[in-house]
């Protein structure tokens, strides 16, 4: 227990991400299946309004913030690390920081679903309850009094700490600790997209920050940052939160694209086609995503200048994706295919995201787009690209390492199963979404007339969100069933290229043996070029420092929530212990011995 | 530590981070442009903004970064009196800056201009409060490094410690002089 608690080796860390996110994405899986049974019948009447905004605003905030992201960072945790050959991440303690923050913001925010009776309220009544993109001046203390906003900007502030830390330790991580002879041009395309959300995540989690913390000081301080009467505009907000907003979009969607890079030659036994052209895609999305934000924002009415920019920079960023399908298609071409479970669900994200993208580059249009906003299309959309995309991408990764992490492989056909649950259930879910939108449901709003004509396409979205939750159960059989029965996974059942698969299932504690030298791009292959690398020695030859546990990344991560919890309660005292803590694990863990 | 760029990882995890904190100002500065001009009611830049006092504490701040220069010189060749000497005249150069913002808020809030008054209020404190933190922090950082150095546990094999905060300090300098140009210069 002490152990886990101190860790600061990557893999557990990785595990730690993994089931603390994955708790978190059936909390979020919980509320949109609320969602869907409120939705199932026009006039629905299981929760209320009030109760139905803080529902699709945690869903929301849940799936991106705690579910998504942390996820793709268990994958971070666990393999950049082994792929690149390091014995570890640059800064382990700092690495331990991040997870405890997150897991401590996840905590807070979602206490906001138990505390309401401290706020004299009832239960369920101070969750965030203004979208997961909080507009201004909606979300100013005139129009949202109760503590509900003030959960959701605080608990954002603490875990853009956590992606922050992470996003420094994996870039110094990337570009400083690989092995010798490990090119960037031979870094793994997963690595390389790690590299690229990464720094997405440090350009981007300030701006978000600046702009909740504008919100924060009106709230609290009686400042006009969003405030009309004074001269403000709340375009700000739309501004600042997108210009975070949309480099987040590929924050979730890069790591996946990376899996699926992984994946799929491993299965089709043939290199990635075009890895190169793979990699720049990947480096030109990230730049390229910090020149789209206002097509969020078509309906605000920026002019015609803004608004043909928008759509035109809208539009080319789905070159550098469509470049990428093109290459995985490629991939799979001639390929001597292997229908592993992991590939259902590498190929399934090809297509869902073809879907996902092709509604994508129709909101570049701002006349189609302003028939679309905050209608149901959208909703269709973002759940083709970060259901259909992300999600797929991610459970294709689960099934192609867990095998590394744990040991065992997990049941193909479970897998299958799973698989053809979740594929059917989400287009049933969401592709009725894209006509129940265009034809005029808003979304946000927590009912609709039997007029209006959807019932019965709201009906099948409703059981398609069900046969989901049936598809994740399937997983979690599956995943409890590994634990004792799963078959033995061997140092590579898959005979992978890259050199996670050289080293033992799960991996000792050092990683690597001996540190490997990389001469090519393929180690582990024997292509017409060179033969496969020989694999590290099962002991190792000479004694390995490995470094101990630490508390004090968790005691600096406890100061955050408690200086969240002075504002919040209007407890200035709070406020002075939380620095004190913060204060106390910093110079604790500045002046620990430690050797990474 | 051998890394395979040659460069030490903490100086370029210290880097990335300067290049996230460009953000943070960029937004808080560009912010305080979309406003320039926008408040309803006074007191207004013009009325209230005292740029010989500020040039003063630009100078400090500026002599400060010399200082730390200094200070590092100093480490890095082993002169451990000089560099404990430079590196709390940096600390106090900063307190110094410090000193002058507190003043220079009484001031202003005594003139009637508060985070509440308007819009110039709102930005010009958050804006420069939030450089005022920035400063604290490397002050409080310089003087954990000036006790280190008088108990003798900061020696010149830490030199990277020091050159890492003078990053940090060398870049709140370079943010105060935009903010300086941009909000007391080019009203």
């Amino acid at each position: 227990m002490k152990s886990w608690l101190t860790t600061t080796d990557h893999k557990r860390i990785g595990l730690l991400y993994f089931f603390t996110a994955f708790a978190f994405f059936l909390i979020g899986g919980i509320e949109a299946l609320v969602i869907r049974a409120q939705l199932a019948q026009p006039n629905g009447h299981l929760v209320t309004a009030e109760t139905y905004n803080q529902l699709f605003t945690m869903h929301g905030t849940t799936m991106v913030f705690l579910a998504l992201m942390p996820l793709s960072a268990s994958f971070f945790n666990y393999i950049v690390p082994l792929q690149i050959g390091a014995r570890d991440v640059a800064f382990p303690r700092l690495n331990a920081f991040s997870y405890w923050v997150f897991l401590l913001g996840g905590l807070f925010l979602n206490a906001s679903w138990l505390v309401g009776p401290l706020f004299h309220a009832g239960t369920l009544n101070v969750a965030p309850d203004g979208g997961w993109f909080g507009y201004a001046n909606l979300t100013e203390r005139q129009f949202s009094p109760g503590p509900n906003i003030d959960f959701w900007l605080l608990g954002l502030q603490i875990l853009g700490i956590s992606s922050l830390a992470a996003g420094f330790n994996f870039i110094v991580t990337i570009l400083n600790l690989r092995a010798p002879g490990m090119r960037m041009m031979r870094v793994p395309a997963f690595t390389w997209m790690t590299l690229v959300t990464q720094f997405l995540v440090i350009t981007a989690f300030p701006v978000i920050t600046v702009g909740l913390a504008f919100l924060m000081f009106d709230r609290f301080f009686g400042t006009h940052f969003y405030v009309h009467e004074a001269g403000a505009t709340p375009i700000l907000w739309q501004h600042l939160f997108w210009l975070f907003g949309h480099p987040e979009v590929y924050i979730l969607i890069l790591p996946a694209m990376g899996i699926v890079s992984d994946v799929l030659p491993t299965f089709a036994r043939k290199p990635l086609f075009g890895y190169t052209v793979v990699v720049y895609s990947g480096v030109l999305i990230g730049f390229m995503g910090w020149g789209v934000w206002s097509h969020h924002m078509f309906s605000v009415g920026l002019g015609p200048i803004a608004d043909s920019v928008f759509s035109a920079t809208t539009m080319l960023i789905a070159v550098p994706t469509g470049v990428k399908i093109f290459n995985w298609i490629a991939t799979l071409w001639g390929g001597d295919i292997r229908g592993t479970t992991a590939l259902h669900f590498a190929v399934g994200f090809i297509a869902m995201f073809i879907i996902g993208g092709l509604s994508g580059v129709t909101h570049a249009s701002p006349p189609a787009d302003l028939q679309q906003t905050d209608t149901y299309y959208v909703v269709a959309h973002i759940h083709y690209v970060l259901f259909g995309g992300t999600i797929m991408g991610l459970f294709a990764g689960i099934y192609y390492w867990w095998p590394k992490m744990t040991g065992r492989l997990l049941s193909e056909t479970l897998g299958k199963w799973h698989f053809w649950l979740q594929f059917i259930g989400m287009n049933l879910a969401f592709f009725p979404m894209h006509f129940i939108g265009l034809l005029g449901m808003p979304r946000r709003v927590y009912t609709y007339p039997p007029e209006l004509g959807v019932a019965d396409l709201n009906l099948v979205s409703t059981v398609g969100a069900f046969l989901i939750a049936l598809s994740i159960l399937v997983f979690l059989v599956n995943l409890l069933r590994t634990r004792t029965h799963g078959q033995r996974a061997g140092n590579d059942p898959w005979g992978g290229a890259t050199l996670e698969w050289s080293i033992a299932s799960p991996p000792p504690v050092y990683n690597f043996s001996v540190i490997p030298t990389v001469a090519n791009r393929l180690p582990r292959w024997k292509t017409e070029h060179h033969e496969p690398m020989r694999d590290p020695p099962t002991t190792p030859p000479a004694p390995i420092h490995v470094p101990g546990g630490s508390w004090w990344p968790m005691l600096a991560a406890l100061g955050l929530p408690i200086l969240a919890l002075a504002p919040l309660t209007h407890t200035l005292w709070l406020a002075f212990v939380g620095a004190a803590v913060l204060l106390a694990g910093i110079y604790l863990w500045a002046f620990e011995p430690f050797e990474a | 530590m051998v890394t395979s760029l040659g460069l030490d990882s903490r100086k370029m995890a210290f880097w990335a981070f300067i290049g996230s904190e460009c953000l943070l100002f960029t937004s808080l500065i560009s912010t305080y442009l979309v406003y320039k001009g926008r408040s309803v009611v006074g007191p207004y830049p013009h009325e209230i903004l005292n740029i010989p006092f500020t040039s003063v504490s630009t100078f400090d701040l500026l002599m400060s970064s010399l200082m730390m220069v200094l200070a590092l010189a100093a480490v890095q060749r082993g002169d451990m009196r000089w560099g404990k000497i430079w590196l709390f005249s940096t600390a106090l150069l900063g307190l110094v800056f410090l000193g002058g913002q507190v003043i220079e808020f009484t001031e202003f809030v005594h003139k009637g201009l508060t985070l509440q008054t308007n819009l110039f209020g709102c930005t010009f404190f958050v804006l420069t409060g939030t450089h005022g933190a920035h400063v604290s922090v490397g002050v409080l950082w310089l003087l954990t490094l000036w006790v280190r150095a008088l108990q003798g546990k900061l020696t010149q094999a830490n030199a990277m410690t020091v050159e890492i905060t003078g990053l940090y300090w060398h870049f709140v300098d370079v943010v105060w002089i935009v903010i300086f140009t941009v909000v007391y210069l080019i009203q």
